[in-house]
C-alpha cells in the first residue's frame, strides 16, 4: 500500500522512466478511451457534420442532444425508468446480501462451500435461460410493462455478485471489534448493527456502485418484459431511437443519448476508481 | 437449506457445549442465509427449472369436431428439442456462439497480459491508466454495441482510419470480426485488471533471487510471473468465456438480429421468444444453458479454477 501516496502526487505525470513504458501507458489509455471519444465527439457535431471524420467537431452543437431529448423519443422517461429499476434492484440487493455475506465470511458452519458454490453457479447462468419462463409467468400475472418485471429478474446476477463482494469485504474486517461489542454488553444482532454495519459502510458503497453499474447496464431483460415505451430502460429506448433527420439510422442523436447513460457512470468510476478496482478485484465477477 | 436448519432446539440441549455451540452458528447462519438463498430459488432455481420443463411441452392446435372451437392441447415430448436439432438454425448459432467465445477470449488474454505487465511496471501514471480502462467496462453494453455500429458505420471512422470500404455491418466474416473488436474493447481492460491483481501478489525478491541466480531476463516472465499468476488468469478466463458464451446485446445492437454470421443461441432463443413460441425458445434456451454448464465444469476440471478461495481466502 506504499503506492498510495505515490499515486496521489504524481498521478497523470510522467517525468521519469523509460520510453517504452509510457508508450506502453499511452497506448493502453488511447485503447481505452478512443471509441468512448469518438463518442462525444460525433454527439457534439452538427447533424449536418455527421459523416465527418474530423477528430474535433468544426462547429460544436448540441443539436444531437436537444433531439436525444425530444418529446417522441420518451428519453428523459426512461432515464427515469432505468433509475427506479437500477436502484431499487441495488437496495433490495444489499439488503439481502448483506446478511449472507457477513454470515458467509464469519459464521463456520457445514455446507458452507456448497452454498458458495451455489452463489457462483447462479452467476453464470444465461439471462435468456431465466427470462423465457419468466416472460409467461409475468404474462399470466399482468407484471409485464411493470418494474418489478424488470427488477425481480435482474436479482439473479445482482445478489450473486452482492453476496461475494461483500464476503470478502467482510472477511478483511477484524472480527475482534464486533466481540469486544458484544463483552460490553451488545447482543449479537445489535454489534451487528451498531458496529459492524458503521464499519462496513464502505466495502457496502462499493458494492452498491459495481451492482447499479450491473443492473444500469442491462438489457435483455429489459428488452423482453417491456413493449410499453413509457416503460422502458434508457438502453433499450436508445437502440429504439427512430431518425430525426433523413438518416437511416440517427447515429447522431443515438451518441448524444449514449453519452447522457454513461456519463454518469464514467464520473462515478473516475471518482471512486480505487475502490472499484478493489471490488471488481475481490469480487472477480463480472 | 437442509443442511442449514439441521440444528434442531430440542436436540441441542443434550449436546456437549461444543456441538451445541456450533449448531447455534449454524441456526444463526440458516437465518442470515435463508433470504439470499430463498430469493436465489425463485429468480434462478426456479425459472432454470421451469425453463427445462417448458422446453417439454408440446402445444398443438386443433379443431373440437363435437363443438366447432379451437381447442389447444398439450403434452409432453421431444418434439421441441427435435426441431431445434433438425431446425436449419442450430449449428451456425452454436458456431458463431463458441468462436466468438474462442476468439474474444484468447485476444482478450493476450491484450490483458499484457496491459497487466505494462501497468505493473509503470509505476508513474497508474491512477491515470486505472482509471481508463474501467471506463470500457462501465459503459453498457447496448450502448457500446451502437457506438460499434457507429465507428463501422461505411462512411465511419474504421473505414477512413483503414482507407477501406469495408461493410462491416452486413453479412459475413466482417460482422463476425466487428463483433469481437467491440467484445475485445469493453473486457480485455478487465482481464488486465485481474491480472494486475495477481501481479502484485508476486513478491519481488523472486525475481531478485532469479537475477542473482543468473537467470536471462525471461526467465523472470515464464518461470515466476505465469506460474503465479496463472490461478487470477484462470478465474479471469472462466467467468469471460461463460460471459461470451451467453451473449446476446453486442451482436443484437451492433449487427442485428437473424444474421447468420453472428446469431448467437441466446438471439435464436430471444426471437423464438418473442414470436411467442415458447417451447422452442426454452429448447434453444436449455441447450446454451446444458452447453455453457459442460464447458464451465471442463474448463474447472481441466484448470482447476480456485472460485471458492477467492471469495473466502483471508488478505493477504
Amino acid at each position: 500500500m506504499s503506492t498510495r501516496t505515490n499515486e496521489a502526487t504524481i498521478a497523470g505525470r510522467f517525468r521519469t522512466g523509460f520510453p517504452a513504458r509510457r508508450i506502453g501507458i499511452l497506448a493502453i489509455v488511447v485503447y481505452c478511451l478512443a471509441p468512448f471519444y469518438w463518442m462525444v465527439v460525433s454527439s457534439l457535431r452538427r447533424p449536418s457534420d455527421q459523416f465527418s471524420n474530423s477528430l474535433l467537431p468544426t462547429t460544436i452543437s448540441f443539436e444531437n442532444y436537444a433531439a436525444a431529448f425530444d418529446a417522441r423519443n420518451g428519453f428523459a422517461r426512461a432515464l427515469l425508468n432505468s433509475l427506479v429499476v437500477a436502484g431499487a434492484t441495488t437496495a433490495l440487493t444489499l439488503l439481502v446480501a448483506i446478511f449472507a455475506g457477513y454470515a458467509l465470511a464469519r459464521l463456520d458452519f457445514r455446507g458452507k462451500t456448497l452454498i458458495l458454490t451455489m452463489i457462483i453457479a447462479a452467476s453464470m447462468f444465461p439471462p435468456i435461460t431465466l427470462v423465457v419462463p419468466m416472460l409467461r409467468l409475468f404474462t399470466d400475472a399482468g407484471w409485464i410493462n411493470t418494474y418489478q418485471a424488470m427488477i425481480v429478474p435482474s436479482m439473479s446476477f445482482a445478489l450473486p455478485l452482492a453476496v461475494w463482494n461483500l464476503t470478502a469485504f467482510f472477511r478483511q474486517m477484524p472480527a475482534e471489534l464486533e466481540k469486544a461489542a458484544q463483552v460490553d454488553g451488545c447482543t449479537a444482532a445489535q454489534a451487528f448493527r451498531k458496529v459492524v454495519i458503521p464499519l462496513a459502510a464502505p466495502g457496502i458503497f462499493t458494492t452498491a456502485i459495481l451492482v447499479f453499474i450491473c443492473a444500469w447496464n442491462e438489457f435483455l431483460i429489459a428488452a423482453s418484459v417491456v413493449n410499453d415505451r413509457q416503460m422502458m430502460t434508457a438502453n433499450v429506448i436508445v437502440s429504439l431511437f427512430t431518425g430525426q433527420y433523413k438518416y437511416d439510422q440517427p447515429f447522431g442523436t443515438q451518441m448524444a443519448a449514449g453519452v447522457v447513460v454513461t456519463l454518469p457512470l464514467v464520473a462515478a468510476v473516475l471518482f471512486f476508481q480505487r475502490r472499484i478496482v478493489d471490488g471488481l478485484t475481490a469480487g472477480g465477477l463480472k | 437449506m437442509s443442511l442449514l436448519t439441521r440444528a434442531r432446539p430440542g436436540h441441542t440441549a443434550s449436546r456437549p457445549p461444543r456441538a451445541s455451540r456450533r449448531a447455534g452458528t449454524g441456526r444463526l447462519a440458516g437465518v442470515l442465509l435463508s433470504p439470499t438463498l430463498i430469493v436465489l430459488g425463485l429468480v434462478v432455481g426456479y425459472p432454470v427449472l421451469a425453463a427445462f420443463r417448458l422446453s417439454f411441452i408440446v402445444s398443438s392446435e386443433s379443431i373440437d369436431p363435437q363443438t366447432g372451437f379451437k381447442v389447444t392441447a398439450t403434452s409432453y415430448g421431444l418434439d421441441n428439442f427435435e426441431a431445434v436439432f433438425t431446425g436449419d438454425r442450430f449449428l451456425r448459432p452454436w458456431w458463431n456462439t463458441t468462436s466468438f467465445a474462442l476468439a474474444s477470449v484468447a485476444i482478450e488474454v493476450l491484450i490483458g497480459v499484457a496491459m497487466a505487465l505494462v501497468m505493473h511496471q509503470a509505476f508513474r501514471g497508474r491512477a491515470l491508466v486505472r482509471a481508463a480502462i474501467l471506463v470500457p467496462w462501465a459503459i453498457p453494453t447496448a450502448i457500446s454495441g451502437l457506438l460499434w455500429k457507429w465507428i463501422f458505420n461505411s462512411q465511419g471512422v474504421a473505414n477512413e482510419l483503414l482507407g477501406a470500404n469495408v461493410l462491416w455491418s452486413s453479412e459475413g466474416f466482417q460482422a463476425w470480426l466487428s463483433v469481437v473488436i467491440a467484445d475485445t474493447w469493453k473486457t480485455a481492460p478487465f482481464v488486465g485488471l485481474l491480472v494486475l491483481a495477481g501481479l502484485q501478489l508476486i513478491p519481488g525478491e523472486l525475481y531478485e533471487a532469479a537475477k542473482v541466480d543468473g537467470a536471462p531476463p525471461w526467465y523472470g516472465f515464464w518461470h515466476i510471473t505465469l506460474p503465479l499468476v496463472r490461478p487470477a488468469l484462470v478465474v479471469a478466463v472462466l467467468f469471460r468465456l461463460l460471459d461470451v458464451l451467453r451473449m446476446f446485446d453486442l451482436p443484437y445492437l451492433l449487427v442485428g438480429p437473424r444474421k447468420h454470421s453472428v446469431e448467437t443461441l441466446s438471439m435464436i432463443a430471444f426471437e423464438e421468444m418473442s414470436n411467442l413460441r415458447f417451447g422452442t425458445a426454452a429448447a434453444y434456451a436449455t441447450v446454451l444453458f446444458l452447453y455453457i454448464a459442460v464447458v464451465a465444469f471442463s474448463f474447472v476440471k481441466l484448470f482447476g479454477a480456485d472460485l471458492i478461495g477467492r471469495g473466502t481466502r483471508s488478505p493477504q
